[in-house]
């Protein structure tokens, strides 16, 4: 299908395409084994400035939008969803400050985002607020121009790898989410640490682990937005970014289809190859309409946020919940294709169906996720009576 | 510290057919790209320039397309692309190839060091680098698997040889050629990319370069193929019969007549 990009948009999914077939592609099942941090692979991508498109240019960024980043992710999860996801959740981390964040903040983080020097993360979900954001018992007290945080947060994607976190606190727990605030936290503060680094289902080579605070003194400066503003900046953040997470989900069910395709064109059984049997075809047709059907609805989503919409949680919300809930089924028709292959480590798409089960779950669970939809949809409903 | 890269734009996936009536080799390919191993011509060049400052400049002889190829030079660092482009230079051997060069390197003024890569991924000669030193009175270091040092007039490196390295010095100016082994080439950035589509290509024909019409081309070329042919395939089956162990013996003869063993 036609999408229509401009040159320099044609030109960055090429070159994200070339940087995980050349680059990605010969490490992904040693990385996905290993549950290594694709370190250098995220200095090459920076290199190649894919850690700048996201920027703004008044910060050494290429002042790209939504669907640049979209599109970079989507052919990086082509190849790994797990690779993707690391620099993903760098972009994530960067968002808060970029809608947020002071003049000051920008200019001291954001050049150092823009040329890979710097990774960043993003932190709400704690062991007892996940989509119950309210409930955050990470508390921040304001004190001698410092804020002293305590808590730990869980889960939390490039923990440990990245230099600087985006974290949701408590600054005035009795407001509940209105007393949540989002602070800036340095890797290196004394008073912050790392839990253990999960061992994952898939998306093995991205770093999750725990952040520690423990008497965290933090300068008032790194304040993003106001106090009381950590809610609202977190629900933003994350309808900045689920597109991203549905290009991800589209990236590894593109990859997922492909691979069927080519196995269904070697495997001969019955004397020529199971492309030819009706119910293979029927699958994969069913397949390559829902990976279009995603690519569609996902462009559509991040050019309405490139267009400057003010509202576009109800649209990236459905880009998310469809195209991992497409992704799950691609994947998983996938590994039935390639048959007893499709479930061995040798071949690719057993990961990338593991890869594609967190797609439904981060970011908002694609239940949480649907109460958006459901919000947005029976609101206008209401304001039309 | 200037320096000149020479480039082949080669078929990126290429299935090499023989002509049954002419016997010639029809080169099809469907992309193309900067041959390999003048891939890491190029990366070495660039990490030169970054280490010790100075201009690299990229040269290709090819038709026009082999500006694309001269693009991605851009795209990837270098700072001017040179393309020797005239029919009078089609059907060169890599002689008539390496003097061009040699005219295109003049006009150019005369580089410091020139990096070739070893050889090219369709022609596979070799012969181009030492070829085009020759013609320029420079001396020629071939293979070099790393750069050790460049100093005032000299630098010193390794180049592969048959088991283990040898290291060597060189004066300067001078020419070289790489292996792969050198480095892994970089890939481009986003804003090389950007740049180098509106980058301007100089393009100098023969009689810019003040090409005699005799040396260029096939006119130019001693190399005549005289013929190619493809090696007849053949399969044959026998199947043998008796004891196990006489099998044996008789395969063992067999392999033996047939010299494999």
């Amino acid at each position: 299908m036609e999408y229509f990009l401009s040159e320099q948009q044609q030109t960055l999914k090429g070159l994200a395409r070339k940087i995980a077939e050349q680059r990605i592609l010969p490490v992904r099942a040693e990385l996905d084994e290993k549950e290594e941090f694709p370190g250098d692979l995220i200095r090459e991508m920076a290199a190649s400035d894919l850690l700048r498109i996201f920027i703004p240019e008044e910060y050494e960024g290429l002042g790209g939008g939504s669907l640049d980043l979209c599109l970079v992710i989507e052919e990086l999860s082509r190849v790994c969803g797990g690779v993707a996801i690391c620099y993903g959740a760098n972009a994530l981390g960067a968002l808060p400050v970029i809608g947020y964040g002071s003049d000051e903040q920008k200019k001291k983080y954001l050049p150092d985002v823009a040329s890979g020097k710097r990774l960043t993360a993003f932190a709400v979900t704690e062991a007892t607020a996940g989509s119950d954001a309210a409930n955050i018992r990470t508390t921040a007290v304001r004190s001698d121009g410092y804020y002293v945080l305590n808590g730990t947060k869980q889960f939390i994607t490039n923990a440990g790898e990245a230099e600087i976190y985006s974290v949701v606190v408590m600054t005035d727990p009795a407001k509940g989410s209105r007393g949540a605030s989002a602070l800036i936290v340095e890797k290196g503060t004394p008073g912050f640490s790392f839990g253990k680094k999960e061992k994952k289902m898939g998306i093995r080579t991205s770093s999750t682990r725990e952040l520690v605070f423990r008497d965290c003194r933090v300068p008032e400066g790194n304040l993003i937005g106001r106090e009381g503003q950590g809610f609202i900046i977190a629900i933003r953040t994350l309808d900045r970014s689920r597109p991203g997470v549905a290009a991800q989900a589209l990236g590894i069910a593109q990859g997922a289809l492909e691979a069927a395709v080519e196995y269904a064109r070697q495997r001969v059984q019955f004397g020529h190859p199971i492309s030819a049997i009706q119910a293979v075809q029927h699958l994969l047709a069913d397949m390559a309409t829902e990976v279009e059907a995603a690519r569609a609805l996902i462009y559509a989503t991040a050019r309405t946020i490139d267009a400057g919409a003010k509202g576009f949680a109800e649209e990236a919300a459905m880009a998310k919940v469809f195209a991992s809930d497409m992704a799950m089924r691609v994947t998983t028709n996938a590994v039935q294709i390639l048959g007893g292959a499709g479930y061995m480590r040798d071949y690719p798409v057993e990961k990338m169906m593991r890869d594609a089960k967190i797609t439904q779950i981060y970011e908002g669970t694609n239940q949480v996720v649907r109460n958006t939809i459901a919000l947005e949809v029976l609101k206008r409903k209401a304001l039309r009576e | 510290m200037k320096i000149a890269v020479c480039i082949k734009q080669v078929p990126g996936k290429f299935k090499i057919e023989i002509d049954p009536q002419s016997g010639a080799l029809t080169k099809s390919g469907t992309d193309s790209m900067i041959n390999p191993f003048d891939q890491n011509a190029l990366e070495e060049a660039l990490r030169l320039k970054e280490k010790h400052g100075g201009k690299v400049s990229a040269v290709s002889m090819g038709p026009a397309q082999a500006a694309e190829s001269l693009r991605e030079a851009i795209a990837l660092g270098a700072d001017e692309a040179i393309l020797l482009s005239d029919p009078a230079f089609e059907g060169s051997d890599t002689w008539a190839t390496a003097h061009v060069l040699s005219l295109g390197m003049k006009k150019l003024g005369p580089p410091d060091l020139i990096i070739c890569g070893r050889q090219s991924l369709d022609g596979e000669t070799g012969q181009v680098g030492p070829e085009l030193a020759e013609m320029l009175g420079l001396p020629f270091v071939s293979s070099v698997s790393r750069i050790e040092e460049v100093g005032e007039g000299s630098m010193r490196m390794q180049r592969m040889a048959e088991e283990g390295h040898h290291v060597v010095e060189m004066q300067l100016p001078g020419a070289i050629s790489v292996v792969k082994e050198i480095n892994v080439p970089r890939l481009p950035s986003l804003r090389g990319l950007m740049q180098a589509k509106k980058a301007a290509i100089t393009v100098w024909n023969g009689q810019e370069l003040g090409a005699d019409p005799a040396r260029v081309g096939s006119q130019g070329s001693p190399l005549r193929t005289v013929r190619v042919t493809q090696p007849q395939r053949s399969a044959q089956r026998e199947m043998l019969q008796g004891s196990p162990e006489s099998q044996v013996d008789e395969v063992v003869e067999k392999l033996r007549q047939s010299r494999i063993l």
